[in-house]
């Protein structure tokens, strides 16, 4: 029985013999062929944008968690001084769900990265063989009668369908791990929307709206702390007032 | 002899190479049939370790066919199978209209 390595090139190589056979007019073929590249380099171009695109996506939620992160620990931190240990609880709750899916996100972040690297690499290859095939295809066409040309085509057309093979896989996984990017990073916007990892500031819950109040409280302790550092002390019990230094 | 890293690239082997390719090949066919994946896995990377460590990689621009072609190790077990059927995982090449 044939190894792995033995059965992807003959899976390969028959692909690509089916092409060959169908192909009556060599000229024809290869100018056929090189249509088909092009297209192919213009796929594999398309899909490193969209890969861009997803893990764009991607960033822009991992900053969103990260700010909501901080927020909840500061709500948390200001319950807390409060006296309210039970919506401390409930934002370190919230920050602890939004932390799990801000791992979740880097990994995948990380998981487009190794795509587009990948796809990178095989437009490349890709590019600089169809280069190559562009030359051979205008000297065999140049100098070769049309059964000499069959007889030519042989292996530059096997070499550039392999490669045509290789990048068209990487295009086709790469487009299956985007789709599947794209379908948790609508599950996290679904949870950010639905409030589950929002600050609590903006929400609608009983929750929100209490935390909201000792966070709107704590925000005038501090504005009237910093008015009465700017007055100088004793501004806030009526003492008679001295001049800032 | 020419063996490609799928995904990666081609590079030109010895026959010494080769062999080494072949002892590991058999064990991953083995492990595939077995379904073990993380086994299967752990030797298409050690065969490209090989591959890359030893081979000397081809020109961009070289239109060489490869001898052989090495599958990546983070396709599933399923993947790697399809890899193998004629309407599997590689895409047909585009075939002109008559």
């Amino acid at each position: 029985m044939a190894g792995l390595m033995g059965r992807a090139s003959t899976v390969v190589k028959s692909k690509f013999s089916k092409l060959l056979d169908k192909a009556e007019d060599p000229n024809e073929m290869l100018d056929y062929s090189y249509e088909q590249q092009l297209q192919l380099l213009q796929n594999v171009k398309r899909g490193v944008a969209d890969v861009v695109t997803s893990k764009k996506r991607l960033q822009l939620q991992s900053d969103q968690l990260e700010r909501s992160l901080v927020k909840l620990e500061t709500q948390a931190r200001e319950a807390l001084a409060a006296g309210r240990e039970d919506l401390a609880r409930a934002a370190l709750e919230r920050k602890t769900t939004a932390q799990q899916q801000l791992q979740g996100l880097d990994t995948q972040i990380q998981g487009l990265e190794a795509q587009q690297e990948k796809l990178v690499s095989s437009e490349r290859q890709l590019s600089a063989k169809i280069e190559a095939f562009r030359g051979q295809k205008e000297v065999i066409k140049a100098q070769y009668s049309a059964a000499e040309a069959q007889v030519r085509i042989g292996e530059a057309a096997t070499g550039i369908g392999e490669q045509m093979a290789d990048t068209g896989l990487a295009i086709q996984r790469a487009r299956d791990k985007t789709e599947q990017m794209q379908a948790r990073a609508g599950a996290v916007e679904e949870l950010i929307e639905s409030g589950t990892l929002e600050d609590f500031t903006s929400g609608e819950d009983r929750l929100d709206r209490e935390l909201a109040q000792v966070s709107a409280q704590s925000q005038v302790d501090s504005e009237l702390e910093r008015m009465k550092a700017e007055l100088g002390p004793g501004a806030a019990t009526g003492d008679k007032k001295e001049l800032p230094q | 002899m020419i063996v490609r890293l799928m995904g990666e690239g081609q590079y030109r082997i010895d026959e010494g190479v080769r062999s080494r390719l072949n002892e590991l090949d058999d064990k991953a066919m083995q492990a595939l049939e077995r379904n073990d994946e993380a086994e299967l896995d752990g030797y298409l990377d050690q065969m490209g370790k090989i591959v890359r460590g030893e081979g000397t990689a081809l020109e961009l621009d070289d239109l060489h066919p490869s001898d052989l072609l090495i599958p990546p190790s983070d396709l599933t077990l399923e993947e790697t199978r399809q890899l193998f059927s004629e309407d599997g995982l590689i895409p047909d090449l585009p075939i002109p209209a008559a």
